[in-house]
């Protein structure tokens, strides 16, 4: 495979994903590329299909249509499972720890996946330091040590955003993918978060972060994508893309404020 | 001493058998109402040999082999489904196999099968068999929790979308955790076989699927020791008690219900909360 050199071959392939729930149409056509070591930001107003489309990546949602590659390999019509297994990871917007079991607990689950691959492999291994020893390092990472031992019940929605996160990073992704990780976070637990995630992606990790809070995602990104209405309307460097009066008119609702606006720009 | 011998038997192939639910409904959470039927297919297969001329342990293995085998198609068939509807679908093959073995003259149909031979052991080892049997089911269930399938199915039972965002096969785990469940009731079964030497198809039916689910519940769901002191109890209260015997599902089912209303962790549960302190990891359930 010679890519150009300039470009490195993308981590992540999206092309023409089109995803339809009965005769609601909530990704059209959609293509994008996710280079390693990047940081990028999906974004769009609300119901632009940010999560249906992060869900047809993961799996949770299949694609009607197109094609999803991880490294060059066809994934779309994996289940979530095996999505995971070859290197995706996906911290979700509503946070769903298993509360019965700590917080260390939680993330060394993740960080067993080897162990957990078949149920003969998880039959034959009862040892877990190295999972834990693994699960503490993660903690440590988004910040959350100290809440090791306790339960995910009684944890405030700013640590259980950073468990999720941890989780999420003890699969030892090549991809993570996050869904609003700030959503809900005051302006100062957002920004330490969103700190968090930008060390993260420098010790590494390719991340597409999904977020709504517009000042963290240009402080923090490399790159953005624009969705409205299920489709692609922008790509490019965060200020160019911002600039961008289809993109303003997007934020600014309407979908004929958009269109007047790129008339206008055209006739400019 | 026989019949101290009897009771003792009796109540350790009903802890075989609310072992082997313990590990589909207590250890993964996925509820089984028709638990009963992979008893019956371990006994009939047991009988139906043994009548045959086979030995006496060489059934078990063959009794454990097919009740597994019919456990992983019915888990196939149905464990895709939500649980709530896995509830419904098992409950339906209980009642298939009581209606399909009425039916079959070469089972005996409604009679059943009758003069099934001496195990050749005395009474006293059959009974040490059975209670040997209890401990390496306990122990094989301990350590099923100690080791990673336990910590996998411990999440399915709590949420299963969750574990699959993890990596996990879910629906291959839950596959699992049915097959070994029903093999090891198919076990029990061929010891109830032999215990009784007469079986029928009364024997396996709804009122035994209640019957064992509600020993895993009232001795709380996924507690080893919980499950063996309550179906050891459950197991022994008809012979002490006459009357309970007649109203045999009305009992079942009120201490299902009671154990579902105010202690869902069971027994085991009960225990926990009295001794740990309040806000700790794991109180209730699977502890």
């Amino acid at each position: 495979m010679s890519a150009t050199p300039a470009m490195p071959a993308p981590l992540l392939r999206v092309s023409d994903v089109t995803v339809r729930f009965g005769g609601l149409t909530a990704i059209d056509s959609v293509s994008f590329d996710v280079r390693p070591g990047e940081l990028l930001g999906l974004i769009g107003p609300n119901g632009a299909g940010k999560t249906t489309m992060l869900r047809s990546i993961t799996g949770v949602v299949r694609a009607t249509e197109g094609r999803v590659e991880l490294d060059g390999q066809r994934i779309e019509g994996l289940p979530i499972d095996r999505r995971i297994l070859r290197g995706l990871s996906l911290s979700q917007q509503l946070v769903k720890p298993l509360r019965e079991i700590s917080v260390i607990d939680n993330v060394a689950l993740a960080a067993g996946s080897a162990k957990t691959a078949s149920p003969l492999k998880s039959l034959l291994h009862v040892a877990r330091h190295e999972e834990l020893a693994m699960a503490r390092k993660m903690l440590e990472r988004v910040g959350i040590a100290q809440h090791a031992e306790q339960s995910p019940a009684i944890q405030p929605l700013g640590v259980l955003k950073r468990l999720e996160m941890a989780r999420a990073l003890a699969l030892k992704p090549r991809l993570l993918l996050l869904d609003e990780p700030l959503a809900g976070l005051n302006s100062k637990e957002a920004r330490s978060l969103a700190d968090t995630i930008a060390e993260i992606n420098r010790q590494g990790v390719t991340i597409v972060l999904i977020e709504h809070n517009l000042g963290e995602v240009m402080r923090i990104c490399q790159r953005l994508v624009v969705l409205d209405n299920g489709r692609k309307i922008a790509d490019g460097e965060p200020r160019a893309v911002m600039n961008d009066p289809v993109v303003r008119a997007a934020y600014l609702g309407g979908d004929t404020l958009a269109t007047a606006a790129a008339d206008g720009a055209q006739h400019a | 001493m026989d019949y101290e011998i009897s009771l003792l038997t009796t109540m350790g192939v009903s802890v075989l058998f609310a072992l082997s639910l313990n590990l589909i409904t207590g250890f993964c959470g996925q509820i089984s109402l028709g638990h009963a039927a992979f008893l019956g297919i371990g006994a009939y297969v047991a009988a139906m040999l043994g009548k045959a001329g086979l030995p006496f342990l060489a059934t078990l293995p063959l009794a454990m082999l097919l009740a597994g085998a019919v456990g992983a198609v019915v888990g196939l068939a149905s464990l895709r489904v939500r649980a709530d509807f896995l509830a419904i679908t098992t409950m339906g093959v209980g009642f298939l196999f009581v209606g399909i073995v009425r039916q079959q003259n070469w089972l005996g149909g409604e009679l059943g099968i009758s003069g099934i031979p001496d195990t050749g052991l005395s009474k006293t080892t059959f009974m040490l068999l059975t209670l040997l049997l209890c401990a390496l089911v306990a122990a094989f269930s301990q350590y099923i929790r100690k080791a990673w399938m336990g910590r996998v199915f411990n999440g399915i039972a709590e949420d299963e979308d969750t574990m699959r965002v993890l990596g996990i096969d879910a629906s291959r785990y839950k596959l699992v955790a049915f097959a070994i469940g029903t093999a090891l009731a198919g076990l029990a079964g061929s010891m109830y076989a032999y215990n009784l030497r007469f079986i029928g198809p009364d024997s396996f039916g709804f009122v035994e699927s209640i019957t064992v689910l509600s020993m895993v519940v009232v001795g709380g769901i996924g507690s080893v020791t919980g499950v063996i002191v309550a179906a050891a109890l459950l197991s022994a209260l008809p012979a002490w008690f006459q009357v309970i015997g007649d109203y045999k599902l009305l009992v079942y089912g009120g201490l299902l219900f009671l154990m579902m209303r105010f202690s869902p962790g069971g027994m085991a549960g009960l225990v926990t909360r009295f001794f740990s302190p309040v806000g700790s990891v794991g109180k209730g359930g699977r502890t």
